[in-house]
């Protein structure tokens, strides 16, 4: 049997960590992996954050990120073990041999520079081709990957194309220089699900046609099941599982494996809604000051007590400016805002403390949203004093509730939030937002940063405590399979408009728009062929292009 | 209209009224200055009468907005107005001190400008290991000896023991540029050890915060060498303060050279003015003081232009 391409043997990588207050040390952050990858096929690499996919992704280049120290073990690529080669052998083969494409292609692409000049700079200087034929390869690519206008798109700044368009010029950037590996680094995960989908297919396609070989870097199973041939899963920087696409999906052995196939499975039968909406939006149109569009036209929607309804739609749709609008944090141009019979005024600062403290907010980056210098106590408590001017044992008790109903337990009172793992530290911005007793509580994007089981059982916990604060949820998300697990009704926004609003069960129901068909359509399914099926259905283009 | 052009012509605008602010200030602190010209020059002995015959000659009894605008108006034309010591005509003085200290600025500049540069380069291609603490290390130690103590250290040794240069920095206009260099080594050299640091600081600073940019990693990962990373990828995206700092500190050759031009006896505007401060010669003082004011704003304008203009969001809008 000839040998494979690539070969990674008891592969270990250690970082140095500066732990604040306390000695550096050093830790493994990978214990010892061994695989290996044909010419011409694609491996998944799945996991959570922190499981080592990226930094064993990068390895394949000899690279080890920031600190991060390639400590023991080999890895051969075409026969060679390069991690024992010499500075001016590493360098010939990144960008020759193996390529990169990173999550975020607008951060990856250098601003100051062309698009063209980037994507054949690795093949012109490692001498795999003349100027004049990397361009028209570069070309060549750019029409097999669907950009637009592929004569001329190279000529543009990266700032000139949209996100979805810049993530294919990467594909493009790094197939080419013909190398026989690509590695892959979570390359749609930073885009809208209808992007997605499109750039899924760029990748697929440009894959099968070069032939070249991958490794496909992802968190999320449905994606990596669309493309590749085999399955590694990580778990805190070891193996978990290996197999072939269908018998991951299909029949996992592991427990680990299995849990993270049956993510998402949440179950929550929608609520009728009973008596007064708590909340009601009524032809809401609002603007930014100093622009010349309306972000948000016409919006009427309602929350009733106990409810939750999820805002979905795409970056840029107004799902956020409209939680700032209910807020108060940007006045609407036009219509009214009712809470529990009451009329809001516009503007936050107009508002009595009692309507401030009826709305509270859960976002997505639970760690900018936390003072790092305060413990998680100071942090609860300090809603407790300001709304209800509790104060020492009777605060401390409160604290104390609050975190029991979170499921933490007595010690995190002191923990300091860079002490917290993702899912800890959005339930503490959870307990936060309960300590006000609100009857709403507007949660935007909150399980978006998170790895699908955490995000699963921040998902549970939201559904317990409503069931027990009886709070309502105004749940802004662009993410489908969590509107599934949590709604009871759903408003879709396309380009500041709710294009479909209703309870879960009718939204969800055909017939559909076009938008909406297009939305449902395109979140990835975890059965193999998923993709295909997709494309060959689809009514409407998706917006990103 | 482009937004480019948009933007720079109201930066334009705004050095020009600057300009104005500042020449208010000039004639305002000038006239704030204690002393009078008039006894400064006829001396302890002079009479009442001859005093006043002369304030009425030099125009000193006229109210000061008067005074500015006939000043205002003087310079717009390019009349600077006549010494009151000498009775010489100012822009002509001026004009060979100012292409002196020019010639010394730009060949200072010259130098330290390109090698800050490269230095900061070399630091951040070399970061944390000796060739860095070394650059770092001797670049802050000549910012801080004062300049005065540089200009006689180099007097003593290169122009006294070694007898390399001449220890006076005097040039006229028969002398051949090799002749004029060797004059002026000596001033030169001190300048470029006191704006070398600042320079290359900004310089390493500036590209290492680059360097810690997505788009540098992807360059690394195409196998560039680290200084091809650095020149083509760090480097322009870095430029705007880098030019920043590097126009502040040409501002400073030219305005600040005053100490170096009076340890070395060169015949510059800095020694102009302090010649005509100590003599209470207004006119000359406020000539001095506008021409330095149009430098500085002239100079930190083209920083902001280049960093307008450097801006690929800019240049290439949507």
């Amino acid at each position: 049997m000839s040998e494979p391409l690539l070969k990674v043997r008891g592969l270990k990588i250690g970082a140095t960590i500066y732990p604040p207050g306390e000695k550096s040390r050093d830790i493994e952050i990978v214990h010892g992996v061994d695989f290996d990858l044909e010419a011409g096929k694609v491996l998944g690499l799945i996991g959570e954050s922190g499981a080592g996919k990226s930094t064993i992704g990068l390895a394949a280049m000899a690279y080890g990120r920031g600190g991060v120290e390639l400590t023991g073990g080999e890895v051969w690529v075409n026969g060679r073990d390069v991690l024992q080669s010499n500075m001016p052998d590493k360098r010939k083969l990144r960008g020759a041999e193996v390529t990169y494409v990173s999550q975020s292609a607008a951060a990856s692409f250098n601003p100051a520079k062309r698009i063209m000049e980037q994507v054949t700079e690795a093949a012109i200087s490692q001498g795999k081709f003349s100027r004049k034929q990397a361009e028209e390869r570069a070309v060549a690519l750019f029409e097999k990957l669907g950009l637009p206008d592929p004569e001329n798109i190279g000529s543009r700044y990266p700032h000139q194309v949209s996100g979805g368009q810049l993530q294919r010029c990467m594909t493009a950037l790094a197939l080419c220089p013909q190398p026989d590996l690509v590695v892959f680094d979570e390359p749609t995960t930073a885009l809208d699900v209808t992007t997605q989908i499109d750039v899924l297919v760029a990748i697929k396609n440009a894959i099968r046609d070069t032939g070249v070989a991958a490794l496909y870097i992802t968190h999320d199973l449905a994606v990596v099941a669309q493309v590749s041939d085999h399955i590694m899963v990580l778990q805190q920087g070891a193996m978990v599982e290996y197999g072939t696409t269908d018998q991951i999906i299909n029949n996992p052995v592991e427990e680990y494996t299995r849990a993270l196939v049956s993510v998402r499975s949440i179950k929550h039968i929608e609520k009728e809604p009973v008596g007064m909406p708590i909340l009601k939006v009524e032809g809401v149109t609002a603007r930014y000051k100093g622009t010349n569009f309306d972000v948000l036209k016409n919006i009427n929607v309602e929350i009733h007590p106990g409810q939750t309804l999820a805002v979905v739609g795409e970056s840029g749709s107004g799902k956020s400016t409209l939680a700032r609008v209910i807020t108060g944090l940007l006045p609407p141009t036009a219509g009214e805002i009712t809470f529990d019979g009451r009329t809001l005024t516009r503007e936050l600062a107009t508002r009595p403390l009692d309507d401030l403290r009826e709305f509270q907010m859960i976002y997505q980056m639970a760690d900018t949203a936390m003072n790092p210098r305060q413990t998680v106590g100071t942090i609860i408590g300090r809603p407790l004093e300001f709304y209800f001017g509790l104060k020492g044992k009777a605060k401390q008790e409160r604290i104390q509730q609050l975190l029991d109903e979170i499921e933490l337990g007595e010690g995190f009172q002191d923990r300091y939030p860079a002490e917290l793992s993702g899912g800890q530290k959005q339930r503490v911005c959870i307990a936060r937002a309960l300590a006000a007793k609100p009857k709403l509580i507007i949660c935007d994007e909150v399980t978006s940063a998170l790895d699908p089981l955490v995000a699963d059982g921040i998902l549970k916990l939201l559904l317990r405590l409503q069931k027990v604060e009886d709070v309502a949820y105004l749940f802004i998300t662009h993410d489908l399979a969590t509107v599934k697990a949590i709604a009871d009704s759903i408003a879709v926004m396309f380009q500041g408009k709710v294009v479909r609003y209703g309870p879960k069960s009718q939204v969800l129901a055909p017939p559909f728009d076009d938008y909406t068909d297009l939305l449902l359509s395109s979140v990835p399914e975890m059965r193999i062929g998923w993709l295909e099926e997709t494309i060959a259905n689809r009514k409407m283009e998706s917006a990103g292009n | 209209m482009h937004p480019i052009i948009k933007l720079v012509a109201q930066r334009l605008t705004l050095g020009i009224l600057l300009l104005f602010a500042a020449s208010v200030l000039i004639f305002a602190g000038t006239i704030m200055l204690p002393g009078d010209v008039a006894q400064q020059i006829l001396g302890q002995g002079a009479t009442p009468v001859s005093l006043a015959n002369l304030r009425e000659e030099l125009g000193l009894n006229t109210p000061p907005v008067t005074r500015y605008f006939n000043w205002l108006g003087g310079v717009l034309q390019g009349d600077l107005g006549t010494a009151l010591t000498n009775g010489r005509d100012i822009a002509e003085s001026i004009s060979g001190r100012l292409k002196n200290t020019i010639f010394l600025a730009f060949w200072a500049a010259a130098i330290s400008v390109p090698l800050a540069i490269f230095l900061g380069l070399l630091a951040v291609r070399y970061k944390d290991r000796w060739p860095d603490k070394t650059i770092s290390a001797v670049t802050l130690t000549t910012i801080s000896i004062p300049e005065f103590m540089i200009g006689y250290i180099l007097v003593y040794w290169l122009a006294i023991k070694f007898r390399w240069f001449p220890s006076v920095a005097i040039i006229n206009d028969s002398m051949s540029l090799l002749e004029k260099l060797n004059a002026i080594a000596l001033p030169v050299m001190v300048l470029t050890l006191v704006v070398l640091a600042h320079m290359m600081r900004m310089t390493r600073a500036a590209i290492l915060n680059v360097m810690q940019s997505a788009y540098i990693e992807t360059a690394e990962l195409k196998g560039l060498p680290m200084l091809t990373v650095i020149r083509k990828h760090a480097f322009p995206n870095a430029v705007a303060p880098i030019v920043n700092v590097v126009m502040i500190n040409m501002a400073y050759l030219v305005v600040g050279v005053v100490v170096v031009e009076v340890v070395f006896a060169y015949p510059g505007m800095g020694q102009y003015l302090v010649d005509h401060v100590t003599k209470r010669d207004v006119p000359v003082v406020q000539a001095c003081g506008l021409i330095f004011a149009a430098v500085y704003i002239g100079l930190n304008l083209i920083a902001d232009i280049v960093s307008i203009v450097t801006n690929p969001r800019l240049r290439h809008p949507k």
